[in-house]
């Protein structure tokens, strides 16, 4: 093979490259927050005695866990103007990111609560708090620190998924390495670097993850 | 004679078609120590629980402090009270339990606090200081700072009783406080409950296997048997005298020593 890796090219662009990984971060972090949010709400009605909470969360996850993420980004980019909801690349693929991450966010959190013992709800009411200051006193910040090791993984995968937003053409890491790659035909080399990046990336959120873990965890 | 602090009357409850309680009729005074005692399934537990209404009941009343307890009666209907008035009613009772359940990722003193500042509203450093007060009953001072995993079982148990206590509620509820318990830390909870019993002249009703202390400590025993009340009265009295032959046997197979 007579190739010789010529990095030049890829190095020039580097800048784009980078505003791509930071619109990747931005993505992720805003629709994880959402997804948290609506992850938490789920994963106590999923939890909950009252079937009107239950079996309208469960088929929330049911259904988008069954659904490929790239099918749902085409579906808010392409069907839903057809169906009056106009919504911009990046709202678009938000809101999609969001909404998937809630259902799978809301699967950790749920095994999250079904770890805490009874008799910590049953302790907290015996001295009058509400069942709502209950959840956010004890039961919440329990359950956040029972999942942080399976909130790992599920972020960073989270945050691979925004290279599918590079389909509805986001200007994020995927798409940038893209352009690079069609206009200076240094194929192997773009994509050594993009991938460069998303490894940099993922083992950064992982150590990010690892000393929150740490930091929060009960002494003992 | 001091005035009527609870008033249970043909307290009835099941699980499915499991009948625990059978109508239970029971009046305690401000200032008295109860001590339930029975084999397990007698429904004593559950009687405890009904009373801050950790368990729902299907019949009759509990009435403490002049309040219906739980559930609003209008002719032959009733309906649960709100979610708010039985979480403030069940600040009238004070609850510590078999297995401590103290709030793992608060500091003992955190862990007192908790119901201060929230169900009490106190500002943050009043409730501080009436938390290092009941540390320093349960002879914890010092020990405020410790999270319930570097503390001992006795130790947990203490906190959960200063939890419970501070809130000042006008009766505490001890449901087999010491059956978790390693045998040579019972003592130290005993000892902290019957200091409660003597300086601070706190009601209590308590659900315990630990005969002696229920004959040293209680101003009244109730034998339950199952779901009703056997038999009751003085400890001096009905440990020696038994009057039913079912408290003669229940006194004979447990270990009264």
């Amino acid at each position: 093979m007579g190739y010789t890796l010529n990095f030049a090219a890829v190095w020039r662009s580097f800048d784009q490259l980078l505003e791509g990984l930071m619109l990747s971060l931005g993505l992720a972090v805003v629709a994880i927050l959402i997804g948290a949010l609506i992850g938490l709400l789920v994963a106590f009605a999923l939890i909950a005695r009252s079937g009107w909470a239950r079996r309208p969360a469960a088929a929330y996850v049911t259904v988008i866990r069954n659904l490929p993420i790239l099918v749902l980004v085409l579906f808010a980019y392409f069907a839903l103007p057809q169906m009056g909801v106009r919504l911009g690349k990046i709202e678009s693929f938000v809101a999609v990111l969001a909404i998937y991450s809630g259902a799978y966010l809301a699967e950790v959190f749920r095994a999250g609560l079904l770890s805490i013992p009874r008799g910590l709800t049953e302790a907290g009411l015996a001295i009058g708090l509400t069942p709502m200051q209950i959840r956010t006193s004890i039961i919440a910040p329990l359950m956040f620190r029972n999942v942080l090791p399976s909130l790992s993984s599920t972020i960073i995968s989270l945050f691979k998924d925004t290279s599918l937003a590079a389909a509805i053409a986001v200007p994020e890491l995927t798409f940038e390495a893209r352009k690079i790659n069609v206009e200076s035909f240094r194929v192997i080399e773009t994509w050594i670097v993009a991938s460069g990046l998303y490894v940099a990336t993922c083992s950064l959120i992982a150590a990010l993850m690892r000393f929150a873990e740490r930091r929060l965890a009960v002494p003992r | 004679m001091s005035k009527i602090l609870l008033e249970i009357q043909g307290l009835r409850k099941q699980y499915g078609t499991l009948e625990v309680l059978k109508g239970v009729d029971c009046t305690m005074r401000e200032g008295e120590v109860i001590s339930i005692i029975g084999s397990s399934g007698s429904g004593k537990t559950t009687m405890l629980r009904c009373i801050n209404m950790l368990e729902e009941f299907q019949g009759g009343h509990i009435r403490l402090a002049g309040e219906e307890i739980g559930y609003d009666h209008a002719g032959a209907t009733r309906k649960r009270k709100s979610e708010k008035d039985i979480a403030r009613q069940r600040a009238m009772t004070g609850m510590a339990f078999q297995q401590f359940n103290l709030f793992p990722h608060m500091t003992a003193l955190q862990n007192v606090m908790l119901g201060l500042l929230k169900v009490k509203k106190m500002p943050r450093d009043e409730a501080h200081a009436i938390a290092e007060k009941w540390l320093d009953r349960v002879g914890l001072a010092g020990r405020g700072g410790h999270y319930p995993g570097q503390l001992s079982g006795g130790q947990q148990q203490r906190v959960a009783i200063a939890r419970a206590i501070a809130m000042a509620p006008q009766l505490m509820l001890f449901d087999e406080v010491t059956s978790a318990l390693d045998p040579e830390l019972v003592g130290e909870v005993l000892q902290v409950i019957k200091g409660l019993a003597a300086a601070d002249g706190m009601s209590m009703l308590l659900v315990t296997h630990e005969m002696r202390f229920a004959y040293d400590v209680s101003t009244r025993v109730i034998f339950m048997n199952q779901g009703v009340i056997c038999e009751e009265g003085d400890p001096k009295e009905m440990f020696v005298n038994p009057k039913t032959e079912r408290l003669a046997e229940f006194l004979k197979t447990s270990s009264f020593t």
